[in-house]
């Protein structure tokens, strides 16, 4: 009865310590525009195939090029489909991906750097070698290359983009799982005789979680951006599938009479990662977690 | 110190060791090799025993891993598929374009990031910091592909100041080339000093916090005597290792720009490379471009070394 009553309590505390973290985040202009953008884009993405006025694949003779009116709201493109229906759909397409990436980047990277910093000695060596290899080598090479030997689709590009994004969140657990490593809880843990998977599971991941995840968050914004400059480049997801990036490249020779065709997905793409961003720095800031002075890699 | 630095040469080529064999590697464990790849629905009987025996697929990968690194490391990077000439005669061009453009675009981004970065400092959360950090803010999350093609659609569409984009061929000289890369440089130089600009702002702030500028401002020392001589000097030290990294990762953003500007330089030809399935050209430019990124990581950790006697005493006691 009484432990029901305590777990009962630690669930409301995480509920409402989240909802505090909402709050402060919402408090400063810059978070609340940050968490409108980006509650406004998951909302249309969930909703845009039930509101999608027409069909994102049809294509029709008849109505290239169309400059915006009643019937197509963004004009349409050179294939005659219809701008705001590929738009809205494309923001689903990059969530979707970078949501996914995210996640799995977070679970290897955070998983790897916890357990490097918990055991150190020769394999952290090694593994940070690897890591900081993998670093050197420009995003963008590599993840062409991951993409032109296994092909373009969405379930080679979200692994790939997890893979390759989760290296930087190793440097970052791993930095604070070595902060509390040395603390006294997990020297009593140790004393009591947990085992390591308790240690990390009880002691470390509560310690480490803030961390790991704003950095999460600052590499949502940047899967977002590699992602859809692998689909500008022609190396991410294959057409027809809305997609912004495909989207700006299709439209850029034909910008000069047409430029509607490719605003509406830069002001899709733009907005959707600036709110990313100005949401990951309040998500820090509320964290207490100062990222001001790190370099963008 | 000698030691320090001969530590960091050799961390750095111990990275530039594990890049070459995860490239090495990475290329001969995905399906199908450089001649499968190469000569795709044609590769069987003559056409793919031919392509094996001239790029020796027949031997072990070890040798040949063993074979192409001793060739790297005295300069030769073996010959390019789709073009069948030595790669050094396709890289030597591309390297000098994108030399040219990446010099330009510094030249002009970090004397630019320092005084922005020093103005939104010294007027923070005043009306110049904030108007200089929104458009900083924009400048540095928007993907490069979108700035360059607005500039492109303002600049060269709507404006007709500056021709959009230009066909250069590869072996274009010096003057050709600078004529024809303002738009990309404002593109690439945007971004970086955005970034840079960001640094050196939050480095000033933490700098004139301090007690010692605390110190200074008590003595009376003159306001900009103060900003010269006590804070920039110590707050742009820590900076050149963001500015370093910054300027590394710009690598990537420097693919993207040079394809939509249609520029000749090395990112353009990574882009090539990968489309024409040339395995060699793709794996020389992995280890360049990682050559380039640890040697500019390099270099600022020496900079900071030996600008910094704080952390030279430091280093020396360890």
């Amino acid at each position: 009865m009484e432990s029901n009553l305590i777990t009962e309590n630690k669930q409301k505390n995480k509920l409402e310590k989240a909802f505090e973290i909402l709050k402060t985040m919402a408090s400063k202009p810059s978070g609340l525009i940050g968490l409108t953008i980006v509650l406004f884009h998951v909302v249309l993405a969930l909703i845009s195939p039930y509101i999608a006025p027409y069909d994102y694949k049809a294509i029709s003779p008849n109505t290239m090029l169309l400059a915006p009116s009643a019937e197509h709201w963004f004009g349409t493109d050179s294939l005659g489909r219809d701008v705001f229906t590929r738009t809205i759909l494309g923001g689903r397409t990059a969530l979707t991906v970078t949501f996914f990436g995210s996640l799995i980047a977070l679970l290897w990277g955070g998983l790897l750097g916890i357990f490097c910093g918990l055991v150190g000695g020769k394999i952290d060596d090694v593994v940070m070698r690897v890591v900081d290899a993998f670093l050197s080598i420009p995003w963008i090479l590599a993840m062409l290359l991951i993409v032109s030997l296994l092909g373009t689709s969405t379930e080679v590009l979200i692994p790939a983009l997890g893979f390759f994004y989760g290296k930087g969140i190793v440097r970052v657990a791993r930095a604070a799982t070595h902060d509390v490593i040395a603390k006294d809880f997990i020297i009593s843990a140790r004393a009591r005789g947990h085992s390591n998977l308790s240690i990390i599971w009880n002691e470390i991941i509560p310690n480490v979680r803030d961390a790991i995840l704003v950095e999460g968050a600052m590499r949502w914004s940047w899967m977002l951006l590699g992602f859809s400059s692998l689909s500008f480049l022609g190396f991410g997801v294959s057409p027809p599938t809305p997609d912004w990036g495909l989207m700006i490249s299709n439209a850029r020779g034909l910008m000069s009479f047409a430029y509607w065709s490719v605003i509406a997905p830069i002001v899709g793409l733009s907005s959707l990662i600036i709110g990313i961003n100005l949401t990951a720095d309040a998500f820090a800031k509320a964290l207490g977690i100062d990222r001001s002075t790190k370099a963008p890699v | 110190m000698l030691l320090l630095i001969l530590k960091r040469i050799g961390l750095g080529l111990i990275t530039l060791f594990i890049v070459s064999l995860i490239t090495f590697v990475g290329v001969e464990v995905l399906p199908g090799d450089a001649c499968t790849t190469y000569l795709e629905r044609e590769a069987y009987g003559a056409a793919l025993d031919a392509c094996i025996k001239r790029l020796g697929l027949d031997v072990p990968a070890y040798e040949r891993y063993l074979d192409w690194a001793s060739n790297v490391i005295r300069g030769d990077f073996g010959y390019s598929l789709s073009g069948e000439m030595p790669i050094n005669e396709v890289l030597g061009p591309r390297v000098k374009n994108s030399l040219v453009l990446a010099s330009v675009s510094i030249l002009i981004g970090i004397p630019l990031a320092i005084v922005l970065g020093i103005i939104t400092a010294l007027w923070r959360d005043k009306l110049p910091d904030i108007m200089i950090s929104t458009i900083t803010i924009f400048s540095m999350t928007i993907p490069e592909f979108i700035s360059a093609t607005l500039l492109i659609l303002i600049v060269a569409i709507w404006l007709g100041w500056l021709p959009g984009i230009v066909i250069i061929p590869s072996d274009a000289t010096f003057y050709e080339l600078l004529s024809n890369i303002i738009l990309p440089v404002v593109a690439i130089s945007m971004i970086m000093t955005a970034h840079m600009a960001r640094m050196v702002r939050s480095s000033v702030i933490q700098v004139m916090a301090s007690d010692y500028v605390q110190m200074a401002i008590l003595k009376g020392v003159p306001y900009w005597k103060m900003v010269f001589k006590h804070v920039l000097p110590n707050a742009l030290l820590p900076a050149i290792n963001v500015v370093a990294l910054t300027i590394a990762w710009l690598l990537g953003g420097v693919v993207v720009t040079e394809v939509v500007f249609n520029y000749p330089g090395l990112g353009r030809l990574v882009i090539e490379s990968i489309s024409n399935r040339d395995l060699p050209v793709v794996q020389a430019l992995a280890i360049i471009l990682a050559s380039i990124y640890v040697g500019i990581n390099l270099i600022a950790d020496l900079m900071t070394l030996m600008l910094n006697p704080r952390l030279k005493s430091l280093q020396i006691r360890k």
